[in-house]
C-alpha cells in the first residue's frame, strides 16, 4: 500500500554511481535539471536521453523501481499536459466547440512531459544511489562557502536529515497504524469523498502524536548527547573524493558542454524541442 | 472451525534487492478453542505469521483458510473476518486515537454494525475485564499510562468479541503484576467464552502456564510445534536458535543431573515444585 513511495527512497546496490561521492551526484543531478531547461533541439534531446540511460544502466536499480516513482506525480504530468494542450495558443490543428488544439499547444504538451519525466527521473537516481546521511553529509560540505554570507548550511543540512530519515518511519508507522485500525474494523477504501476522509481520523491522529513524540525524544535524544550546532563537529567518514569521483565531474563537464554547444551550434527546431 | 495455512510462503517487496523471504512453506493447523503459543527469536516472522491469519497480509504463495473457506478468494469479507479474528497489534497503545477511552473502545464494535447502546454495552465490558477504573472511562485516553494505554487497546479488540484472539506480545514492557493480571484475564476469556488465542511472546514462563501447544518460529520456518513439555524437551537446540527454555526446566535438569530423581519435563513452576518436593519425600 503506503509502501509503494518510493521518491526519496535509497535502493542498496553495489555500482558506479553508488560509490560516488555525494557531492558528485548532487552537483550532476543540478547539472541535469539545467540541462534539462536548456536543451531546444532533437540533438540535445539525444545526448539527454543517452546521458539518462547511461545513468539509469549503470546505477543497476531497476527500470520498473523507478518508473514506480513517477506514479506519484502522474496527476501533475497529466495536469500540465491538459493545460498546455488546450490552452495554448497559435495555429489552429483541431477545433470542436470550445476546445481549440493548437500545433504550438501539442509540442508544448509534449516539451512539458518529457522535462518532467526527466527532472523526475534525473532527481531519483540521484536518491536512489545515496543514503540520506551521505546526502545530506554533501550538501553541507559542498554548500560549506555559503556560510561567508551568514547561511545556516549546518543547520539547514540538519533538518534536512532528520526530514528525510523520518520519511521511511512515518510511511511505516502509517502502515502500521492503518493495520491495525482495519483489524478492528476500520474501512479506508469505501464511500465517497467525504466519508473517506473521515474514515482517515483513526489514522491521522495516532500518526500526528507519534510523530509529535518522535520529535520530542529526538530533541531530547540529541540534547542529552550535547549537540548544540555544528561548532567544531568532526565526522566519523570524512568525505574524500576518489578517483572516479573526478572521472564523473570530467563526464559531467563533457556532457554540459555538449548540451550547450547544440544549443548555440543549432537553431531551435521544433520536434523536440519549445516552440517560438 | 479452524484455521489452515496450506504451504504459506510471504516476502516483503518482492522482486527488488531488499526482497526479504519472511515466511517460508508454513503448514499449520489451529483447532478451535486451542491455546496457542508462538515463540521465536526477534525477527523470525511471528509478526507476520499472524497478520495473515486475519487477512491484513496476502500470501506470496500459499492459502489461508478460515473454516474451509480461502479468506483471499475474491468474494470472501475480510471485514467479516476481521471481526471473527481480532488481532491486537505489538505495542496497540499506538493506535488509539478517539476524544475518549470509551469512545475509543467503542470503535470496533461500531464498525461491526451494532447499534450505539449494544457497543456501548461491549466497551464497558471489556473496559472493565481489563481492569481500567470507571472513572477514566470518559478521559483522553492520551493521558493514561502506558500500561494503560495498551490495557485499553487490547479492550478494543476485545469489545468485538472475536472467535478468535491474537496477541502479538500484549504483555512487553508491563510491570509482572499487570502482566499477570491481562494474562488470566485472556484465559479466562479463552475459558469461559471457548474462544481460541494466539499468543505471541517472549517470555518463556508465560507460554508455559499458558497454552497448550507451542508453535517456534525461527527465521521464517516452523522450527517445532507440539505441547510445551515436548518442546522445552529441545532445550539445548532451542538455544542455538537463540531461545530458552523456562529456568525451570534447566533446574530440574541440574538437579536431575546431580543424581535426583525429578522429573525434567516439568515445565512450570507448580510441576517443578511439585515433582521436587516428590522427590524429597522418598
Ligand atoms: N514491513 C516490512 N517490510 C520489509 N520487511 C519486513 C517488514 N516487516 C517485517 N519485515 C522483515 O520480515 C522478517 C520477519 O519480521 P517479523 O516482524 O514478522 O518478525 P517478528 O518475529 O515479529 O520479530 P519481533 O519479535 O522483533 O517482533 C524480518 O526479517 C523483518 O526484517
Ligand atoms: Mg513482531
Amino acid at each position: 500500500m503506503l509502501r509503494d513511495i518510493t521518491i526519496g527512497q535509497y535502493y542498496p546496490e553495489e555500482s558506479f554511481i553508488h560509490k560516488l561521492d555525494p557531492r558528485v551526484k548532487l552537483l550532476g543531478a543540478f547539472l541535469f535539471v539545467v540541462s534539462v531547461f536548456i536543451y531546444d533541439n532533437l540533438l540535445g534531446f539525444a545526448i539527454m536521453t543517452f546521458f539518462l540511460g547511461l545513468c539509469i544502466v549503470t546505477c543497476k536499480v531497476p527500470l520498473k523501481f523507478m518508473v514506480k516513482g513517477l506514479r506519484a506525480i502522474l496527476f501533475i504530468l497529466i495536469l500540465t499536459g491538459v493545460i498546455n494542450l488546450f490552452l495554448t495558443p497559435g495555429t489552429s490543428v483541431f477545433s470542436w466547440r470550445f476546445i481549440n488544439i493548437t500545433k504550438q499547444g501539442i509540442y508544448n504538451t509534449v516539451y512539458m512531459i518529457i522535462r518532467l519525466t526527466y527532472l523526475v527521473l534525473g532527481s531519483s537516481i540521484m536518491t536512489l544511489t545515496t543514503t540520506p546521511t551521505r546526502l545530506t553529509d554533501g550538501m553541507e560540505t559542498g554548500l560549506r562557502f555559503l556560510k561567508f554570507f551568514k547561511f545556516p548550511v549546518h543547520e539547514v543540512a540538519m533538518m534536512m536529515s532528520i526530514a528525510l530519515r523520518f520519511i521511511p518511519i512515518l510511511i511505516e508507522e502509517a502502515d502500521k497504524i492503518m493495520k491495525a485500525q482495519m483489524a478492528r474494523g476500520a474501512d479506508f477504501e469505501t464511500g465517497g469523498l467525504i466519508k473517506k476522509a473521515k474514515n482517515m481520523v483513526p489514522l491521522l491522529v495516532p500518526l500526528f502524536v507519534s510523530a509529535w513524540r518522535r520529535a520530542g525524544d529526538l530533541a531530547m535524544a540529541m540534547e542529552a548527547r550535547c549537540y548544540n550546532g555544528g561548532e567544531g563537529r568532526t565526522r566519523m567518514k570524512p568525505l574524500k573524493y576518489q578517483k572516479c569521483d573526478y572521472i564523473a565531474y570530467l563526464i559531467l563537464f563533457i556532457y554540459l558542454g555538449a548540451m550547450i554547444a547544440t544549443r548555440i551550434i543549432f537553431k531551435a527546431d521544433t520536434l523536440f524541442g519549445m516552440y517560438s | 472451525m479452524s484455521i489452515i495455512l496450506n504451504h504459506v510462503n510471504y516476502i516483503y517487496s518482492e522482486g527488488t534487492k531488499i526482497a526479504q523471504h519472511a515466511l517460508k512453506d508454513i503448514n499449520l493447523q489451529i483447532g478451535d478453542g486451542e491455546f496457542i503459543g508462538i515463540i521465536g527469536h526477534t525477527g523470525s516472522g511471528k509478526s507476520t505469521l499472524i497478520q495473515h491469519l486475519n487477512g491484513l497480509l496476502k500470501p506470496t504463495s500459499g492459502e489461508v483458510y478460515y473454516n474451509g473457506r480461502d479468506i483471499n478468494d475474491k468474494d470472501f469479507s475480510r471485514k467479516e473476518l476481521r471481526s471473527k479474528v481480532g488481532l491486537v497489534f505489538q505495542y496497540p497503545e499506538y493506535q488509539l486515537f478517539e476524544t475518549t477511552i470509551f469512545a475509543d473502545v467503542s470503535f470496533g464494535p461500531k464498525n461491526q454494525g451494532l447499534p450505539e447502546n449494544e457497543a456501548g454495552l461491549r466497551a464497558f465490558e471489556a473496559l472493565r475485564s481489563v481492569k481500567i477504573p470507571e472513572e477514566l472511562y470518559y478521559q483522553s485516553p492520551f493521558e493514561l499510562s502506558g500500561g494503560q494505554k495498551r490495557r485499553v487497546a487490547i479492550a478494543g479488540v476485545l469489545a468485538m468479541k472475536p472467535e478468535v484472539l491474537i496477541l502479538d506480545e500484549p504483555t512487553a514492557g508491563l510491570d509482572p503484576m499487570g502482566r499477570d493480571e491481562i494474562l488470566d484475564e485472556i484465559a479466562r476469556l479463552h475459558k469461559e467464552r471457548n474462544m481460541t488465542v494466539i499468543l505471541v511472546s517472549h517470555s518463556m514462563e508465560d507460554v508455559a502456564k499458558y497454552v497448550d501447544r507451542l508453535i517456534v518460529m525461527n527465521g521464517g520456518v516452523v522450527a517445532y510445534n507440539g505441547t510445551p513439555r515436548e518442546v522445552f524437551s529441545h532445550y539445548k537446540k532451542l538455544e542455538r536458535i537463540g531461545l530458552s527454555a523456562p529456568s525451570v526446566t534447566y533446574l530440574v535438569h541440574d538437579l536431575f543431573e546431580k543424581g535426583y530423581d525429578v522429573d525434567v519435563n516439568a515445565t512450570t513452576v507448580d510441576e517443578a515444585v511439585e515433582t521436587i518436593l516428590n522427590c524429597f519425600k522418598k
